[in-house]
């Protein structure tokens, strides 16, 4: 077998990159070209990681975030759905919803939080409210986007065998965009995730984002990074989740 | 069951840029008859098939199924589409039940039909496979096996083999009139290749393009025992010849035409 088959495994070569990356930290590190005030060696991050472990720290915080996100995210997959399905299908929602959501979403999340925190104080409301405003137009929009191309043929066919209204949504729309619409919770749950931080980082008692802002007022760097792996953790462990999901509940298009 | 298709015109788009693409269509099909509609590409034969099927409204005519308006899509007209109709998310067994599904008819009917039009388009074996395991003539014959098991009075065939390959378009053609007579539906047949109307149909209607008209209509009654041997058939290739010059002849019409635009020196081209 050549090396380059041997090397063609699904996982090898992602894992490769990851640990070249910690090798090139340790070294860099270990040379102490840097400060380590600025740049702590893995061992001290771990060893920080460690501690906050067993203060109970990482799981608070962790579960403060991921309760967020969780809360945002499935107000946000609730809404998107029905309302995606409706502009994809219907040309009168369109015309009417279309501008008006090619317009919030430009309008940056984060550029709300003021505006939250006035109407909604600093409770977790307007946390879980950012993360519904920043994901439902991209969900919306994508789900709109599959449903348009579902291709005429099986409408029709479905039409032409006796189908009527919610059937052709329930029974051909919504298999045909399953595999879109996963894939579009999957890819826009980075943004949520990125809000939860952004909020904990203007405001919160607890949350990853929150235990970072500490960390840089007490220029402790290696919690700062911590808190960088664990979310990255996550979000990767989600990101995985989905793709099970996908392969799970549609097998046919992959 | 009669299906009766009178003075049918079709426009698309509105006022100045309207464009008429089908003008006075006229035909009739009996119960047990097997219809082709032969043209060219702008022929607007297509259109036809759509009209009947209630995917589009006329601009004007009436279409009539025993005696009833058609005003939209309904199971009693079944559809087969040239290609990617088959839904790939169900196996072939769930796409031939889909429509049965959809009509509301109780399980151990859609299992025992299923089951017996898998075996008409002779896919028993295959029930369990996705669209995408199946070869293209096999997907047309699940998909005819759905438009079946249905139960439409008539069966609208759009170009239902154009996306497959020569030697299996023949045998899907010889299969298809083997069902024909096997089963006596109703057929109406789209197609631009005239040698496989005039192999299965009765009565064939040639239409011209711009705007989408009938121009002549055969009877070709033939001996169709063997289907393989009348393509050789001298009678049949005499039809087929003098069909075929006629068709090249409507080709060459909008040439002629413009030729004759090119010749004329009147300036203004705009009319009502």
């Amino acid at each position: 077998m050549s090396l380059r088959r041997q090397l063609d495994q699904p996982w090898l070569l992602g894992l490769v990159g990851i640990f070249s990356l910690l090798l090139l930290w340790q070294l860099v590190a270990a040379s102490r070209v840097v400060d380590p005030l600025f740049l702590p060696s893995p061992a001290e991050v771990l060893a920080a990681g460690a501690e906050q472990a067993q203060e109970g720290i990482l799981v608070n915080d962790a579960v403060a975030s991921i309760g967020r996100v969780l809360g945002g995210y499935a107000l946000s997959i609730l809404v998107s759905l029905p309302l995606g399905i409706a502009m994809g299908s219907n040309r009168l929602v369109c015309q009417l919803l279309e501008p008006l959501l090619g317009l919030i979403r430009y309008m940056p999340a984060p550029a709300f939080i003021p505006l939250l925190i006035i109407y909604f104080g600093l409770g977790e409301l307007p946390k879980v409210l950012l993360i519904f405003i920043g994901t439902l137009f991209f969900n919306t929009l994508m789900i709109m986007d599959a449903v348009k191309f579902v291709p005429r043929e099986l409408l029709e066919s479905a039409l032409t065998m006796g189908g009527r209204g919610l059937q052709i949504i329930t029974k051909v729309v919504a298999p045909f965009i399953a595999p879109q619409v996963l894939d579009a919770y999957r890819i826009n749950m980075a943004a949520a995730w990125n809000l939860v931080i952004v909020a904990e980082l203007v405001a919160a008692n607890e949350g990853l984002g929150k235990r970072i802002s500490l960390a840089q007022r007490f220029l402790r760097t290696d919690e700062i990074f911590v808190g960088l792996i664990v979310i990255g953790l996550i979000g990767l462990l989600i990101d995985l989740g989905f793709r099970l999901l996908m392969r799970r509940t549609c097998r046919w298009a992959i | 069951m009669h299906l009766s298709v009178q003075g049918v015109s079709k426009s698309f788009g509105k006022g100045r840029d309207s464009k008429l693409v089908l003008d006075d269509i006229n035909l009739e099909i009996n119960s047990g008859e097997f219809v082709a509609l032969v043209g060219s590409s702008g022929s607007g034969k297509s259109t036809v098939m759509r009209l009947i099927a209630g995917l589009e409204q006329p601009s004007s005519g009436t279409i009539h199924m025993d005696d009833r308006p058609v005003r939209g899509p309904g199971p009693d007209r079944g559809m087969v589409f040239q290609k990617y109709s088959l839904y790939p998310w169900l196996s072939a067994a769930d796409n031939v039940a889909f429509g049965m599904r959809l009509q509301g008819r109780n399980k151990r009917d859609v299992k025992e039909r299923t089951a017996y039009y898998l075996e008409v388009v002779g896919l028993q074996d295959s029930a369990s496979r996705f669209p995408r395991q199946l070869s293209g003539g096999m997907q047309q014959r699940v998909a005819i096996a759905r438009a079946l098991a249905a139960d439409p009075k008539v069966m609208l065939l759009d170009e239902p083999f154009g996306a497959l390959d020569l030697q299996i378009r023949e045998s899907m053609q010889e299969f298809l009139y083997q069902l024909w007579e096997r089963s006596g539906l109703t057929a109406l047949l789209i197609t631009h290749d005239l040698e496989e109307a005039l192999l299965m149909a009765q009565k064939v209607h040639i239409m011209a393009p711009r705007p989408g008209r009938i121009v002549r209509t055969v009877a070709a009654t033939l001996d169709r025992s063997n289907l393989s041997a009348l393509r050789m058939e001298r009678s049949f290739l005499e039809l087929r010849e003098d069909l075929a010059g006629c068709l090249r002849g409507l080709d060459q019409e909008p040439a002629a035409l413009a030729a004759r635009s090119l010749a004329s020196t009147t300036g203004s081209s705009s009319s009502g």
